[in-house]
């Protein structure tokens, strides 16, 4: 069927001029098929990565839309007129701090925020926005320590933090808000004294609670903005359901070893966490800091980025990073950039959203909460604990200790006796092991070598038992002469 | 490139803007190219096709609208030139989302309004790559 194509003036400079165009086709898929074959450059603002119609192009077949008829199925008959039609859109990003022209600063704050207010693209307006902004850190750690210290410094209005950790010795190599006077003090406080001692004009609330699906809500819905800076899976979904329900941004930042991510999920406008992460890795895959290690520095760096987002939130100005994820590379100190789209299936966000509630976080990511337990454990439930383990090798029980770690965690500290298979290579090692021998296996903290009981039980062995705790709880109770790292 | 508007039409995007805050207004410019330049003759308002709730910083000229606009255009041999649309109590630049969802070669007039006053009027051209807005020119005739 010989019929019409009539492009809109946007589209001309790329048919070169043509402003109608005569195709031949048997349905209108056919007809645009042949249009962007003659006119390639015309592909990419028709047709999206996965070769559908963009949103904001319309097809219509004479005088209907043909999402109405048959989409490109849709047959034509000789004569027919075929046109593209652009849907027109447009907006401003809201801005979350409309209060702010009731705020006041200071002759004192004035001075302290100069810096701020000679720039045009903040100014007086500017820094009011800051101060009539309320922002949730989610965790003082890592991520939090930076996030805090240059929030308060900006005069962010009110600063409101989660956490019910205590400061550990461990955490001084990245956590910079926290002092070496501080190790055994809870994190909120610590937390608190530096951010007035930066800044005393900042509100600051305090939750010494972990967050949960019972107390998410009420405690996220009360601020602008949620700047994610938790260490777990759980956590993680648990805020990003909590913002879309509650309609906040999120600002995620993640952090391993010598790599970091952030981004801004706001489901208004974009992704939420979901979307790019449907369903959570399976439980012990990505391992914590406390088990991967991470570049001091890095939770710096990611930090920053955001609370450059959280800022920029604040200020409603500069592009956001809705719809991009950010990837930083330490070693090679590269930034890579992904573009994002909002799911239209996603569970939470999407059109037909089926979570409509917050859920049991920890189950949906497969991980199941120490239990406490009054009854001793029985000889076959897979376990032994650390006192048991020494008492059975002072009384001479034959035991092979098996360390499933790496190379370089070895190299701190070990156990006396013990064999060396990293859980990466067990498979392929294990048998250089004696099925019929007694088998205690072990690494840090019991994640790693419970994994690895399971699979060598798989494979025959019937006598391994997981050392609960690992070298760390070994090193507590029995030998406190081994560093613990 | 740059685009030609006379006072009048000035005159009627700047009401429109006014009228519809603090909602954002929408509407078209109808008109030719002369010499390399855009040329408007009409302004035909539109009505803001998102929901009641976004409309405060949300716009969006359906598809039926733009058709019919097409085809008003057609029969006068005029063109689509572009677009107008109001940014209520923010300044007249484009976002993000603005261009996110822009065409190539269409004016986009953007006008600021806060509290109920207008403010400054832009023009913006998507540019060849997608990534930024071009500024084009507004003259007055």
């Amino acid at each position: 069927m010989a019929l019409k194509v009539l492009l809109p003036v946007a589209l001309r400079h790329l048919t070169g001029n043509q402003d109608e165009v005569d195709l031949n086709g048997k349905d209108v898929g056919e007809v645009i098929n042949g249009l962007v074959n003659r006119f390639p450059e015309l592909k990419t603002h028709l047709f999206n990565e996965n070769g559908q119609i963009r949103n904001f192009v319309n097809i219509y077949l004479n005088d209907e839309d043909v999402r109405y008829l048959d989409n490109d199925q849709t047959s034509v008959k000789e004569g027919d007129i075929i046109s593209i039609v652009p849907s027109i859109a447009g907006g401003n990003i809201e801005t979350i701090n409309d209060s702010y022209a009731n705020m006041e600063l200071s002759k004192n704050e004035i001075e302290r925020y100069s810096r701020h207010l000679i720039m045009p693209e903040v100014g007086m307006e500017g820094q009011k926005r800051l101060k009539a902004t309320k922002m949730l850190l989610i965790g003082t750690g890592g991520l939090g320590a930076p996030l805090g210290l240059y929030l308060a410094a900006a005069g962010v209005g009110k600063l409101g933090l989660v956490d019910f950790d205590v400061v550990d010795f461990s955490n001084l190599q990245r956590q910079i808000i926290h002092s070496t006077a501080d190790v055994g003090r809870p994190k909120l406080e610590s937390a608190q004294e530096k951010i007035l001692a930066i800044n005393p004009n900042v509100k600051v609330e305090t939750y010494d609670v972990a967050l949960r699906s019972d107390n998410a809500l009420d405690i996220i819905e009360d601020y602008d903005v949620v700047i994610d800076g938790t260490d777990n899976f759980p956590t993680r979904y648990l805020v990003n359901d909590a913002c879309v329900l509650l309609d906040k941004p999120n600002v995620y930042g993640s952090i391993f070893r010598f790599e970091g991510q952030a981004s801004v999920f706001y489901a208004k406008e974009g992704p939420c966490y979901r979307c790019l992460y449907p369903e959570p890795p399976p439980p012990g895959l990505v391992p914590s800091c406390a088990e991967g290690g991470v570049l001091g520095i890095l939770p710096g760096i990611i930090g920053l980025i955001q609370a450059t987002e959280a800022i920029k939130l604040a200020l409603g100005k500069g592009q956001s990073l809705v719809g991009r994820l950010v990837l930083y590379d330490a070693l090679a100190m590269k930034f890579r950039e992904l573009k994002l789209r909002k799911n239209p299936e996603c569970l939470v966000c999407g059109d037909n959203p089926t979570v409509t509630e917050l859920i049991d976080y920890e189950q949906f990511c497969g991980v199941t909460p120490e239990l406490e337990s009054n009854v001793n454990l029985s000889e076959d439930s897979g376990e032994i604990t650390p006192v048991e383990l020494k008492s059975a090798l002072d009384e001479g029980e034959k035991l092979t200790i098996l360390d499933v770690r790496e190379p370089h965690e070895y190299e701190i500290s070990s156990l006396p006796n013990s064999i060396l298979i990293p859980l990466g290579q067990l498979p392929s090692r294990m048998n250089e092991l004696n099925r019929q021998d007694n088998i205690v296996v072990h690494c840090k903290m019991g994640g790693r070598s419970a994994k690895a009981v399971e699979l060598m039980k798989q494979a025959g062995f019937n006598q391994v038992k997981n050392l609960t705790g690992g070298i760390n709880r070994w090193g507590e109770e029995i030998d406190p002469s081994l560093p613990r790292y | 490139m740059v685009i030609k508007l006379r006072s009048e039409h000035l005159l009627e995007i700047e009401d429109h803007g006014k009228q519809t805050y603090p909602k954002e207004c929408c509407g078209l410019l109808l008109g030719r190219i002369s010499n390399d330049e855009k040329v408007v003759i009409q302004i035909l308002r539109a009505e803001n096709a998102r929901e009641e709730g976004q409309q405060h910083n949300r716009f969006l000229i359906s598809p039926r609208t733009m058709f019919d606009s097409q085809k008003i255009a057609r029969t006068n041999k005029m063109d689509v030139l572009g677009f107008y649309h109001s940014h209520p109590d923010v300044e007249a630049c484009p976002s993000q989302f603005d261009l996110d969802h822009a065409w190539p070669f269409y004016a986009y007039v953007i006008l600021s309004v806060k509290k109920g006053k207008t403010k400054k009027m832009t023009c913006w051209k998507l540019s060849k790559d997608r990534s930024i807005f071009d500024f084009e020119e507004i003259i007055r005739v």
